[in-house]
């Protein structure tokens, strides 16, 4: 009995602790820096022209098959990101859809790829670390011989970006990486590689960010210089400036991303949702940390129930040994 | 009146028996359909809805039921309250079939299970990971399970040397085998917490692993008294309401804080308007909250807990509305936003079906091989 | 190029003028994909005295790319062609015929050992030793073997002589092979076509004129400038074919409209030429079978053209994005099932049923006391 009210009152009080803790333990996990040389894409939304050539050549340089939806089978036409789709031209469109980057009776394209998180729920999630987070680069791959094909990045992944080959007998996960098999050999991601507007720019994040902070500051309707293919490539168009929303998707969203957006209709109707500056998983992360850590508490723990557990033996080997009588009551 | 554990004996095909192992044959067909196939072939598993039918409950609600042998070891062997001894082994029988089973699900469901040992190796561990953390102390739970029961195996087949060095030892595997749960059992609340906002905010709050931990449990709990009632009538056992209703007053207390930290935590979020808005998910979150304070009421009364029958009600409420809320937060509560729907398909029923009667039909067999339950002559009868 | 210079050139080109020959020049190196700067190289090589002749057999063949070549829309250029490539020896336009002839080729071979340009224009045929083709007494296909390996190098026009074209469609009675598959020791460019267009040969030629080797070949041997994309890649009827607008048949509203001829059977996804661009005939736009309504019959392509039937609907090769784009959410996804709803029902059903049953057979009252708090 005075065990038991004990215990319960310890149990009350842990209890209450952890809810008062909230904020406290958030702090516990480190947060994730931007690499030294990340690379990114900054998509510009207000330039793309639905194209889709970054499809095309996304395909071809990743070698996936085309995704034939629909009666006729000879388009490639994806309708979502998928195991054989790493990367999608999508469009929105309201009312009467006639004025391009326009939020009402408008229409607006905008490219759905994985944003390699600067702080990547998957990489955290992965129990095998089969999604890792490049130390100098920052693009997140995937390597299919630790993957367990658990699906916990897919659950985990704030954008929705992870697929899987559910048709596989065998199957992996699925994602766009950048190029990164491209990257080694000095060439720049397929898709900004082909894109004729410049709306996919690749280029090193720290330049991509201050290329975004000349865009917003450009006054709408002005001719301005918009480089093609990648930052430095030395090739731009001029065009007139457009009205951007004033925010860069993916500047702060979750911790940031490297891959970047900007466009003149709000993001949440490009299907980009408004997150905090908090990543999910840092928060569930820290929650782990603040009892995990070390394994002090887990040891001390089962340092007591040890010895609960032998002092319990001991003494009911004591009371066996000195009376007949049973323990406890029965019906 | 004998209290040493005896094995039943008996016809081992009963009809129950047949029926599951029937059961089991269909599932099995599913089984290796989707291990030709693949998971799209046999579930309606999708890029949404990534988790389904097989981790909500085989997983989340099927450890949940097994956390029998969790409580009982924690509240015979830790809080030495041996007049719970009798419930100890059927217990333990359930649980070690529940979570090795659970493992058989997810053997199934992850996609590359031949990768599974990238799970011991250093190098590809990921300590900061939640779900490492769950697969880790699930695995070694379930050997710890199988080591907590092989006393039964010692007396059932006289192995004396071994049975003397297992009890030297056995105090350390019931600490584990008490801290195990204890971690994961928690941890699988913490796992559901990293789906931020797909996760409905009913359910979404960083109280997950302490709210995770109390339903397990009184969940184990509920499933002590559940399966001792079943058992103790169709095998025609003396009657333990006495002992079942103690630990249905403990319930009481255990029941009693999850319910006021639950709704304390919803009405300082803000969320108690969504509720009782007659949505959907608000519905489902008062039907899940209804059982448990049903199963509440009934225990809180000594008239009404020991009445065998509203005991069972109870109990059954209970893991009604305990293994809801572990469906609410895995799958029911858990919409991705981008347009995905799912509904488990007849071949991921199956499976998961099978799995349970496989269970069931183990349980049977297991008591009438081995030394499990502890009353056996008819005492007072009740019928 | 001064005056003085030019007009030396002027007597070697046939009394073309210099704008028109430079013009010549400069489209060689465009079809080429050369910079403008190679065109002067290419106008010096191809009035070179010391250029090596074109020595051009004929196997089994109808002659058709041989007409193709001359059926330029600029009569004069017909001769300019000819003495442009020094062609030394050609069974239909040679003057002498009979040993005479025959001669001729022997001394041409024996004096440009090792550096004469040999096109071969027709498939070899093999059965029986190869006697369905006989030219002045010997089998072609020992012509070739005799001929091909003193050759500088060997291009094969046209279809049949590249894998076989109409001459090897099936039953292939003579057993005709392409050049290739005799002159298995050599690089054989193969210019396929029915028949090719004409600066497709010609090109090649100046372009081995010009810088002393072969351009760019694939790995069938094609020169890449040509063949190095499918004709539905730059078809100009493609905007049609990404937005779904498909003629059905000969006549209807579609076709008139010119929409796409894809599922008139048109073999432009499974053809790799440069009909879509270059065309035929030198006449300027439109002149190439898809502009005029008839959907490509994949005459270049080995294992397409006189193989799949002309209306038979071709695989796309290279698919690509249609013209539409998907929207921001799309509803997915396998919900609930009559199926899967029945099974969880019944059997949800029959538990809690078991369960109330079960329940009901419990004692109700209580006989025991709890006597713990």
């Amino acid at each position: 009995m005075k065990m038991k009210r004990r215990d319960f009152l310890k149990g009350a009080a842990g209890g209450l602790a952890l809810l008062t803790l909230d904020s406290k333990v958030v702090d516990a996990r480190t947060v994730e820096a931007l690499p030294p040389n990340a690379l990114g894409i900054l998509y510009d939304s207000t330039l793309c022209v639905g194209c889709n050539a970054c499809m095309a050549s996304c395909k071809k340089a990743n070698s996936m098959i085309p995704e034939m939806t629909g009666e006729q089978e000879i388009w490639d036409n994806p309708q979502d990101l998928s195991a054989s789709t790493l990367n999608i031209i999508k469009k929105f469109s309201s009312g009467t859809g006639a004025h391009k980057d326009q939020e009402e009776d408008g229409y607006a394209f905008i490219k759905r790829q994985c944003l390699h998180c600067v702080d990547p729920s998957c990489v955290t999630a992965c129990p095998v670390t089969a999604l890792a987070k490049d130390n100098d680069t920052g693009i997140v791959t995937y390597d299919k011989n630790a993957c367990i094909g658990c699906r916990y990045c897919q659950v985990a992944c704030p954008y929705n970006i992870p697929k899987f080959e559910w048709d596989d007998p065998y199957p992996e996960i699925v994602k766009c990486e950048l190029c990164s098999h491209l990257i080694a050999k000095g060439e720049i991601s397929a898709c900004c590689s082909v894109c004729p507007t410049g709306a996919s720019l690749f280029g090193p994040v720290a330049e991509l960010l201050n290329e975004t902070r000349r865009r917003l500051q450009m006054k709408p309707g002005k001719l301005y210089k918009f480089p093609v293919y990648s930052i430095d490539s030395g090739k731009w168009h001029e065009l007139n400036a457009p009205k951007y929303q004033q925010h860069v998707y993916g500047q702060d969203e979750l911790g940031g991303t490297q891959v970047m957006y900007m466009a003149a209709v709000p993001f949440e109707k490009l299907g980009l949702p408004s997150f905090p500056k908090e990543s999910f998983v840092s928060m569930a992360s820290g929650i782990q940390y603040a009892i995990y850590k070390g394994m002090v508490y887990p040891l001390v723990v089962l340092a007591g129930l040890i010895f609960m557990a032998n002092k319990n033996k001991k003494s009911n080997e004591e009371k066996q040994s000195t009376s007949t009588h049973d323990q406890g009551e029965d019906a | 009146m004998s209290h040493e554990p005896k094995a039943l004996g008996g016809r081992i095909f009963t009809r129950t028996f047949c029926i599951c192992m029937f059961v089991v044959a269909i599932a099995g067909y599913f089984v290796v359909k989707r291990l030709i196939f693949g998971i799209g072939a046999v579930t309606n598993l999708n890029d949404g809805y990534p988790w389904g039918l097989w981790i909500s409950y085989d997983v989340v609600v099927g450890t949940a039921f097994a956390c029998g042998g969790y409580v009982m070891a924690l509240l015979v062997y830790i809080m030495n309250r041996g007049e719970y001894h009798p419930l100890v082994r059927p217990a333990l029988l359930a649980s070690m079939f529940g979570y090795a089973l659970a493992g058989v699900s997810v053997f199934l469901d992850i996609g590359r299970y031949l990768n599974v040992y990238n799970l011991y190796l250093p190098w590809q561990m990921n300590f900061h990971s939640v779900m490492f953390e769950v697969a880790m102390c699930i695995a070694a739970y379930i050997f710890v399970l199988w080591l907590e029961f092989t006393p039964a195996f010692v007396e059932k087949w006289g192995l004396k040397n071994f049975g003397k060095k297992l009890d030297k030892v056995i105090f350390a595997i019931i600490a584990l085998g008490v801290l195990l749960p204890t971690m994961h059992q928690s941890s699988l609340g913490t796992m559901i917490l990293m789906a931020g906002y797909k996760l409905d905010p009913l359910w979404h709050t960083t109280t997950l692993p302490l709210l995770f931990l109390l339903t397990a449990v009184f969940m184990g709990f509920a499933m002590v008294i559940f399966e001792a009632t079943i058992s103790s009538r169709v095998y025609e056992l003396s009657d333990e309401t006495s002992i079942l209703s103690k630990i249905g007053h403990i319930m009481v207390y255990v029941l009693g804080f999850y319910l006021v930290v639950r709704f304390q935590n919803v009405f300082m979020r803000g969320y108690m308007s969504e509720a009782f808005s007659g949505s959907f998910l608000g519905n489902m979150f008062l039907l899940e909250n209804l059982m448990l304070i049903i199963g509440l009421v009934i225990l809180a009364y000594p008239n009404y807990r020991n009445s065998p029958r509203l005991l069972f009600i109870a109990a059954t409420a209970i893991l009604i509305g305990g293994s809801l809320y572990r469906f609410n937060t895995y799958m029911i509560g858990f919409d991705p936003g981008t347009g995905w729907k799912y509904f488990p398909s007849v071949g991921e029923q199956m499976i998961t079906y099978g799995l349970i009667a496989f269970e069931i039909a183990m349980y049977t067999l297991f008591v009438k091989i081995f030394p499990v339950f502890s009353s056996h002559a008819p005492a007072e009868s009740n019928n | 190029m001064k005056n003085t210079e030019f007009d030396q050139d002027q007597e070697q080109v046939g009394g073309i003028s210099r704008r028109d020959f430079i013009k010549f020049c400069s489209a060689v190196a465009a079809g080429l994909a050369l910079p403008g700067a190679m065109t002067a190289k290419i106008a010096h090589a191809i009035t070179n005295p010391n250029r090596p002749p074109v020595i051009w057999l004929h196997g089994s063949e109808c002659t058709g790319c041989s007409m193709s070549l001359l059926r330029a829309e600029h009569p004069t250029l017909e001769k300019l062609m000819l003495e442009l490539i020094s062609l030394d020896f050609h069974e239909t336009l040679s003057a002498g015929a009979g040993h005479q002839a025959e001669e001729a080729l022997e001394q041409s071979v024996e004096a440009n050992y090792g550096k004469f340009i040999l096109i071969i224009e027709g498939a070899v045929p093999l059965k029986d030793g190869g006697i369905y083709c006989r030219v002045g007494g010997k089998n072609f296909v020992d012509i070739v073997r005799d001929i091909g390996p003193k050759a500088g190098a060997v291009i094969a026009v046209g279809s049949c002589a590249s894998w076989g074209g109409v001459a090897a469609m099936a039953p292939n009675p003579t057993g005709c092979v392409g050049v290739s598959e005799v002159l298995k020791d050599q690089t054989v460019v193969s210019i396929p076509g029915c028949p090719p267009n004409p600066y497709n040969l010609l090109s090649t030629i100046i372009h081995y004129l010009t810088f002393n080797k072969l351009p760019a070949l694939d790995s069938e041997n094609r020169p890449k400038f040509a063949y190095g994309r499918l004709i539905h890649e730059h078809c100009e009827r493609r905007p049609h074919f990404d937005n779904g607008r498909f003629a059905r048949a000969f006549g209807d509203e579609s076709h008139r409209q010119g929409h796409c001829l894809y599922y008139l059977g048109c073999k432009g996804p499974v053809t790799y030429a440069n009909c879509s661009t270059s065309q035929f005939g030198d006449a300027g736009s439109g002149c190439w079978p898809v502009a005029i309504g008839h959907p490509c019959f994949g005459c270049a392509q080995k294992g397409v053209g006189f193989n799949v039937p002309q209306f038979t609907v071709s695989p796309v090769l290279h698919q690509t994005p249609a013209a539409g784009h998907a929207p921001i959410i799309v509803e997915r996804g396998e919900g609930v099932s009559p199926g899967s709803a029945a099974l969880m029902a019944g059997l949800g059903g029959v538990a809690l049923g078991a369960g109330a049953v079960f329940a009901a057979k419990l004692d109700k009252g209580s006989k025991h006391e709890d006597e713990e708090a």
